[in-house]
């Protein structure tokens, strides 16, 4: 970054939320000396815990932010990961993973398809989509927790413990390098940011943006559905709106990382951070038994606050 | 006529569709084309067509406003604690209800504008705000609503007059040709016609549409754009409230859901694009938007008549949805121009 003074000011989100993470750190490390003299935030392993479940969350964010990055949003999410997880555990032994991925495949080029190809606006393809996804789940399940459970497999990616490291997270951890390496290093990832900062100019130059567009649908989907396998290992089993609380709070953590919400700009780092600090938020709160109505209005005023001080957009688009 | 037609294409698909879709309805139903079954429509409809106007001025400017749903249900909890004792005190209630949404509105407006934030991402945060707020006014879902205008504005024009005794309790000659006609239509459409209408006619309400088109040429062409940005998030309030005043009034509850204020919020997009108003901006209106909620809720309607397993309900609705907005797109294959589908 030192190397590239023009992005520069991709890096001031970064140092914010990163601040904004200690301080965060430091105001309930502060209640919970004054409350019970003990520090848990600062316990490597309260901190593994936190992460592990927040890494259900990061590999979510990852997918979406790929969306994001090419100017579209996926609403798909919540039933993406419901339904690979119900997928996965209904269809159980070694095959149980992949058919929950492949669940994330249909999704996604579906969603390109309609996207890229159809010129849909992403906010209402994606959530007819979601619809149609949690329609088939009810009609297959009837609307209850199906009984499978889930494999070995699944329940070590979700569960176990590799060095005292939680596995989760070594697979988020994995999520994020592929994605990086995707953003930083790839024809692919250049192609998406010129397609989310000018799509005309993108085709114009030779890129190819409808498999640009539905690469990165492709990409959000396999994402939520790796979340729903590993979420169905972690709870042992799949069940209705498993994937609700997933898809706003992975648009938050994108932005918050300053990736640009109409696309073009960003850097995987941020997001990183910016799932981190939900999640310590989210863990704070929960320390603090915050009644949910003050839990809501702190997350939006944490949003907004924090977008301001990112430094605002231009007066006038174009 | 082929004239307006032809500037109103989606809006003329959308009238022809619900139409198709109404009417065969009322034929199967084994008591169609009464009062009581277009009652209980209307009685249907109010909410969501309330939060569809709401959501379509934000989209008239090529924003969204991801917090109607929360805003509508911060104003039905208000509500459920206001709507009761003397009619003084009811009409101060209404008046507070749609000042809360209003006022919730100009917020997102203010923090838009000035904070110059997208709308999509400012009213997604601000929408969790409204939902705290609602949760602190309702933890537990009740209230207490005023009966009479319970049962005034959930009929038809007949029982309200009689609720109230005006027109002779109903019976007068000249409200003979409105009896049959629900208070909740009345209620919808007149808000459209008083508050929108009007509204669209205004330097304000032009730049809203002129926003929509092109930002750039609206601000060279000296055209108020905060101002209608303001007032476009204002009124998205508004329409909010209103949803949510009637929706209180309706069930005598208010209930502070957030999964409930999420659907209404993910409906209301859906309403508005199968409406005709387009996502980007510019074209459409409120009236289309009501419609496009007419024929999702016509939509509804046959899984009652047509006994369809309530297990298959959610997976029709989508593909429905799905269909109507894919079909509108199947004009891009014919688009001689590539470059002309790209922005």
């Amino acid at each position: 970054m030192t190397t590239m003074p023009q992005i520069r000011p991709d890096d001031r989100p970064l140092l914010i939320a990163f601040g904004f993470t200690l301080v965060i750190l430091v105001i309930g490390t502060g209640y919970t000396l004054s409350t019970t003299g003990t520090m848990p935030l600062l316990q490597p392993s309260y901190l593994m815990q936190q992460l592990q479940i927040g890494s259900f969350l990061g590999i979510c964010a990852a997918g979406m932010m790929l969306v994001i990055l090419t100017g579209h949003i996926d609403l798909s999410i919540p039933w993406t990961l419901t339904s690979a997880a119900m997928v996965a555990t209904s269809v159980g032994g070694p095959w149980a993973i992949p058919a929950g991925l492949s669940v994330g495949l249909c999704v996604g080029l579906v969603n390109g398809f309609g996207v890229s190809v159809l010129r849909v606006p992403s906010m209402i393809f994606t959530l007819g989509l979601d619809t149609v996804l949690r329609g088939l789940m009810v009609a297959r399940t009837g609307g209850f927790a199906p009984q499978d459970t889930a494999t070995p497999a699944m329940l070590y990616l979700a569960k176990a413990k590799l060095l005292g490291v939680p596995v989760a997270l070594f697979v988020w951890i994995a999520v994020s390098l592929v994605v990086t390496f995707l953003l930083t290093r790839t024809t692919f990832g250049r192609a998406l940011y010129a397609t989310g900062t000018k799509e005309r100019a993108a085709w114009l130059s030779g890129i190819r943006t409808r498999a640009v567009v539905t690469g990165a649908f492709l990409g959000s989907a396999l994402c939520a559905a790796l979340a729903g396998v590993l979420l169905a290992g972690y709870s042992a089993k799949a069940y209705q709106g498993m994937g609700n609380s997933y898809l706003l709070p992975a648009i938050a953590a994108v932005v918050l990382g300053g990736t640009h919400i109409l696309g073009g700009r960003g850097r995987y780092a941020g997001t990183f951070l910016g799932v981190v600090l939900i999640v310590l938020l989210n863990s704070i709160l929960s320390i603090m038994q915050m009644p949910e109505a003050f839990r809501q209005i702190i997350y939006g005023a944490v949003i907004i606050g924090m977008l301001l001080i990112y430094g605002r957009g231009t007066r006038v688009s174009e | 006529m082929t004239r307006w037609i032809a500037q109103n294409r989606g809006f003329a698909a959308a009238l022809v569709l619900f139409a198709a879709l109404y009417f065969s309805y009322h034929l199967m139903h084994p008591r169609g084309f009464s009062t009581a079954v277009l009652v209980q429509n209307a009685n249907e409809l109010v909410a969501i067509g309330f939060v569809a106007m709401a959501q379509t001025v934000p989209v008239l400017l090529g924003g969204l406003d991801l917090s109607v749903g929360a805003v509508m249900t911060l104003a039905a909890c208000v509500a459920s604690w206001l709507l009761d004792g003397t009619p003084a005190q009811i009409a101060l209630g209404m008046i507070a209800t749609l000042a809360v949404g209003a006022g919730f509105g100009l917020m997102n407006g203010l923090i838009v504008v000035y904070g110059r934030l997208q709308p999509i991402i400012a009213t997604l945060a601000t929408g969790a705000i409204a939902i705290g707020l609602a949760l602190l006014i309702r933890p537990n879902p009740g209230g207490n609503v005023d009966g009479d205008l319970n049962w005034a504005l959930t009929n038809s024009v007949y029982d309200f007059a009689e609720t109230y005794g005006f027109a002779r309790g109903g019976d007068a000659a000249w409200l003979q040709p409105f009896v049959n006609i629900p208070v909740p239509l009345i209620l919808l459409f007149g808000t459209a016609c008083l508050v929108w209408l009007p509204f669209k006619r205004t330097v304000t309400g032009r730049t809203i549409y002129a926003i929509g088109s092109a930002e750039g040429a609206a601000y060279a062409s000296g055209l108020p754009i905060d101002r209608a940005r303001i007032a476009a998030f204002t009124l998205a309030g508004f329409f909010a409230a209103c949803g949510g005043l009637y929706l209180a009034i309706q069930t005598s509850t208010g209930n502070a859901d957030v999964v409930q204020a999420g659907a209404y919020t993910l409906n209301s997009i859906a309403a508005v694009v199968l409406g005709g108003t387009a996502l980007l901006g510019g074209t459409g209106g409120v009236i289309a938007s009501i419609l496009g909620a007419m024929i999702l809720r016509a939509v509804s309607f046959y899984f009652r008549i047509l006994d369809i397993d309530p297990l298959l309900q959610p997976l029709i609705e989508g593909i429905v949805l799905l269909t109507a907005v894919s079909a509108v797109a199947f004009r891009t294959f014919g688009v001689k121009n590539q470059l002309e589908l790209f922005r």
